[in-house]
């Protein structure tokens, strides 16, 4: 694929995010669906491929009508959108797709229509993990983090500043669900929900979704809205129980997956003008910051708590507040897109200057699957 | 035990890792370590995740280890009162696994990275789990 040859053409979110108890998981892809199909001008007959995780993508196509003749279904946590926008990139270049549609839509919050989860005690989680009071992401996504802490020199104070890095962004985004600033002290003040982590450090758990339309740059060109061009995406994998990473203050996947996207792009680090990286919880960035290459192993506390991914700072970091303050639903990859292109294009609430390249870094599971995505608003 | 541990979630082994779960029953922790490698691995499986060979037996572990990192949890699990550590430990063979820590103050006054840890058993129905506790100071 050449840098710049995709694009994503249409993107929109629910217009409502948080509690939305009115509408079922399947309903959330489809109002989704609608609005980005609407963004670039295109309907349901416009659309030959269909990408989604969490609810199948043959239900999505069925449900809202659309006959698909490329179909993904990876599911892969909540990296599986990048994922999904990397497959579709690949099937449009070969001629296989022309128009995907890819979907998310989840009822983390309300669980309407929304899937259980639950370990089987034969898989290898269910034997080696679950068993011992594991109770989701807080109680397991959380235990490398300590290792991390003590060999990189990370304080509390400075796992606490991702937080309110966060809320400096949401205080400015009015569809964010936590707005109000806050202070180290207010997130070490907090609960504990599990020691290192408060509750501040942790993700919110809401309803909402999001859809993406992908086609050929050419095409767009052709479309109404502005399009964002794919210079170069990654995937990876790891393990899919935390406690086998190779090495726990270093992820694997986000290492492989960002180095494929930067060779993509042939572009580094220092090219990135705007990051978008999954903060479930507030390690999540500072293992992200290190392992991209963003900053040098232990710098990624400091350079946190020195301000340089807030509002005016050097790398503008999880700009509309994150899974910690924006929204999360479970499976968050498809927002921190979303707010890609939306800086891109220039249209983010908390809009930053000067953003041509922008780099989103996803992860599914705890650490068990990645995705990069490097997005700009001009074609190289 | 001073909970009713009753409730807790019990493993239900394959038959890929029946002989590590007859070890726990034992009292001992059982790996395989592979030939060519001369490593032990975690989990259990038939292959060396290392190198593909199949050509690896099960062999007793030391039970000793170390803290490599841990939560406290402060939220119920069935079976479990909140606060209790979930912990991630080295065994001095090399592998690392998830485990619950026992017989120490769930505080991380009482929790240090590093320090010495020695396997337990810990029986639910006729399953037993490996959990680990400090090793006691020579005295």
């Amino acid at each position: 694929m050449q840098p710049g040859s995709i694009a994503i053409a249409g993107a929109a979110e629910t217009e409502e995010l948080g509690r939305l108890p009115d509408r079922s998981a399947i309903e959330l892809h489809a109002e989704s669906a609608r609005g980005a199909l609407a963004d670039c001008g295109l309907t349901t007959a416009d659309i030959d491929g269909v990408a989604s995780a969490g609810v199948p993508p043959i239900d999505v196509a069925h449900y809202i009508g659309v006959r698909p003749t490329w179909i993904d279904s990876t599911s892969v946590g909540g990296c599986s959108f990048l994922l999904h926008v990397r497959h579709a990139a690949a099937a449009i270049a070969a001629g296989m797709a022309r128009t995907v549609l890819i979907t998310h839509g989840e009822s983390g919050r309300s669980r309407v229509g929304q899937p259980r989860y639950a370990p089987d005690p034969q898989s290898a989680r269910g034997q080696f993990e679950a068993p011992y009071g594991l109770t989701g992401p807080p109680t397991a996504f959380t235990v490398p983090a300590l290792r991390f802490m003590h060999e990189r020199g990370v304080s509390h104070e400075q796992l606490a500043m991702v937080a309110v890095a966060q809320r400096e962004w949401s205080s400015r985004v009015p569809r964010a669900k936590m707005r109000e600033r806050i202070t180290v002290a207010d997130v070490l003040e907090s609960p504990l929900v599990a020691y290192p982590f408060h509750l501040l450090e942790c993700c919110l758990v809401t309803d909402g979704g999001g859809a993406l339309v992908v086609t050929a740059a050419d095409r767009a060109a052709d479309l109404p809205g502005r399009p964002v061009y794919l210079l170069g995406s990654g995937e990876a994998s790891e393990a899919p129980l935390v406690s086998q990473m190779a090495d726990p203050t270093s992820f694997r996947g986000f290492r492989d997956a960002s180095a494929s996207a930067f060779e993509q792009a042939r572009l580094g680090p220092d090219d990135v003008d705007h990051l978008m990286t999954y903060d479930a919880f507030a390690h999540v960035p500072l293992y992200a910051l290190e392992d991209i290459g963003f900053v040098k192993p232990g710098e990624a506390g400091g350079f946190v708590a020195d301000g340089n991914t807030m509002p005016g700072g050097r790398l503008p970091m999880n700009t509309n507040g994150g899974g910690l303050s924006y929204t999360h639903t479970g499976m968050y990859g498809m927002f921190a897109i979303q707010e890609a292109v939306r800086q891109l294009r220039g249209t983010a609430a908390a809009q930053t200057d000067d953003v041509n390249v922008s780099f989103v870094q996803g992860v599914g599971g705890m650490f068990m699957s990645a995705g990069s995505l490097i997005l700009a608003n001009r074609r190289p | 035990m001073t909970e009713a541990t009753a409730e807790r979630m019990v493993p239900r082994e394959t038959p890929e890792t029946r002989e590590f779960w007859a070890g726990a029953r034992r009292g001992e922790l059982v790996l395989q370590r592979c030939g060519p490698c001369q490593r032990p691995y975690f989990f259990p499986r038939p292959t060396c995740p290392n190198c593909g060979s199949s050509d690896v037996r099960w062999e007793p572990m030391s039970g000793r280890a170390q803290l490599c990192s841990y939560i406290i949890s402060h939220r119920p699990a069935p079976g479990y009162t909140p606060p209790y550590v979930i912990a991630l430990v080295t065994l001095d063979e090399g592998p690392r696994m998830l485990s619950n820590l026992v017989d120490v103050d769930p505080s991380p006054e009482a929790l240090a990275l590093d320090m010495p840890l020695q396997v337990r058993f810990e029986w639910r129905g006729d399953t037993a789990l490996p959990v680990f506790a400090p090793v006691e100071e020579v005295r």
